[in-house]
């Protein structure tokens, strides 16, 4: 593993973008943040600007709006920036598949590195599937 | 050749910075701490520097060239107030006169980088938190500069670091008097709000201006501001301990110091909310500079 890896897998700083959830998956998220999971421990912070931004966390099923969003918010990241999606509906967009505001998945708009299926997933999910991530990345 | 070893390494960038991200990581441990959380590793500071040096650096469109210059400016600074407030500390380091004065100048510099880098880079919240962090830099400098003339006129009007720290040596610590006491208290606050700490964080606010200032800042240069942070959190409790408590300053008292400054420091900033930019204008210039005024007079009278 080089230097490069290892410094991003010890510090990824999260940020939030939310392509219109139902804030059930927003709640789970802040859960991994607070007192009970504390990811502070591994350095995972939530950061304010989409520019400090290491990992996407991506919740809700874009629909026309939030897609364009969604794209821009992607390239405006500093590269290297992983993606991680949060919850059924950002993971294959279950029962708003064939519903008429729901253009595309999260995964056909930016290329998603993990994927956290539940509706909302629980925090030790989540903290198991950035744990994968990190392995992946090893 | 010896000033560039002492500005590169003891006591300017490396060992400054070292410190400063040591500090910074107690900040974050006590905070944790406080609310109920494990906390951070010790090192985890000098990750995020150093995962931010391998990030890729991005610049807005539009933006100038200040974008980029503006975070070398304030960190190029910090050092430098880091390194004449280290050398001051040596016995046989005599310094010239006036370096009080280079130093408060210096002291402000990191803002104003702030403020340079936020407004080249053509986003309007970070135009948003330039025009709060100059309302704050107007707000704190008067009662700092109240402050540092009182200790001035307590050590018999010099202007000399190394004779500040001389005349508190034979007669006694600023802090142990009335009026160092008093302008001690404002220089406290004050401190807290050049080191944009909570309360005074109005600037970079994360919550609703989406770090502020910072919002455009990626890879390299932030980290190069992170330092710059690391560095002051390092350099403004040595200065107080300097101006105020320059009694003893053997190392193992000069660690405890500092270690005390720094709690109380950190403390202020978990047990207070964020003021509004108004709020901390008119407790700047109300309450504290009160104070501050009162310890000048006090201290022109000799108490």
């Amino acid at each position: 593993m080089s230097i490069k890896t290892k410094v991003l897998t010890k510090s990824l700083w999260v940020f939030h973008a939310a392509t219109s959830p139902c804030n059930n998956c927003d709640i789970e998220i802040i859960d991994v943040l607070t007192p009970r999971h504390d990811v502070e421990r591994f350095g995972m912070v939530l950061v304010g600007s989409v520019r400090h931004a290491d990992v996407l966390l991506v919740t809700g099923v874009p629909n026309y709006k939030t897609k364009e969003r969604l794209k821009k918010l992607y390239s405006q990241v500093s590269q290297p920036c992983l993606v991680i999606a949060i919850g059924n509906c950002a993971c294959g967009r279950m029962m708003f598949k064939e519903s008429y505001n729901s253009p595309c998945a999260v995964d056909d708009i930016v290329p998603v590195s993990a994927y956290v299926p539940g509706c909302p997933p629980k925090p030790e999910a989540m903290i198991a599937a950035v744990v994968k991530l990190i392995d992946k990345l090893k | 050749m010896m000033a560039i070893l002492n500005y590169l390494i003891f006591p300017g960038f490396l060992f400054s910075a070292c410190i400063g991200l040591l500090a910074g990581w107690v900040d974050r441990k006590v905070t944790a701490r406080i609310q109920y959380r494990v906390g951070p590793p010790w090192y985890q500071n000098f990750m995020d520097i150093a995962k931010l040096f391998t990030k890729e650096i991005i610049v807005p469109e539009g933006a100038k060239l200040t974008f980029l210059l503006a975070p070398f400016l304030g960190l190029l600074s910090s050092i430098l107030v880091a390194t004449i407030l280290g050398k001051s500390l040596d016995i046989n380091f005599s310094g010239f006169i006036g370096d009080l004065i280079v130093v408060l100048y210096l002291l402000t510099i990191p803002a104003i980088a702030l403020i340079i880098g936020a407004s080249s880079s053509q986003n309007p919240l970070a135009s948003v938190g330039a025009s709060r962090e100059i309302k704050l830099v107007l707000a704190y400098e008067l009662p700092f500069i109240l402050s540092m003339i009182t200790v001035i006129i307590k050590s018999g009007t010099v202007i000399q670091i190394g004779n500040i720290l001389g005349h508190q040596f034979s007669a006694g610590s600023n802090i142990a008097s009335f009026s160092g006491a008093l302008a001690f208290v404002a220089v406290l606050f004050c401190v807290q709000a050049k080191l944009g700490f909570v309360p005074f964080d109005a600037s970079e606010a994360e919550q609703e201006i989406m770090g502020g200032v910072l919002i455009e800042y990626s890879g390299m240069p932030l980290a190069i501001f992170k330092l710059t942070k690391a560095i002051l959190l390092y350099t403004l409790p040595l200065f107080l301990i300097i101006m105020f408590m320059g009694k003893d300053v053997s190392p193992l008292f000069l660690i405890g110091k500092y270690i005390l400054i720094l709690v109380i420091i950190i403390l202020i900033k978990n047990t207070n909310p964020r003021l509004r930019i108004d709020q901390a204008l008119s407790f700047f210039w109300g309450p504290v500079t009160v104070i501050a005024a009162i310890a000048l007079i006090l201290a022109m009278l000799g108490l």
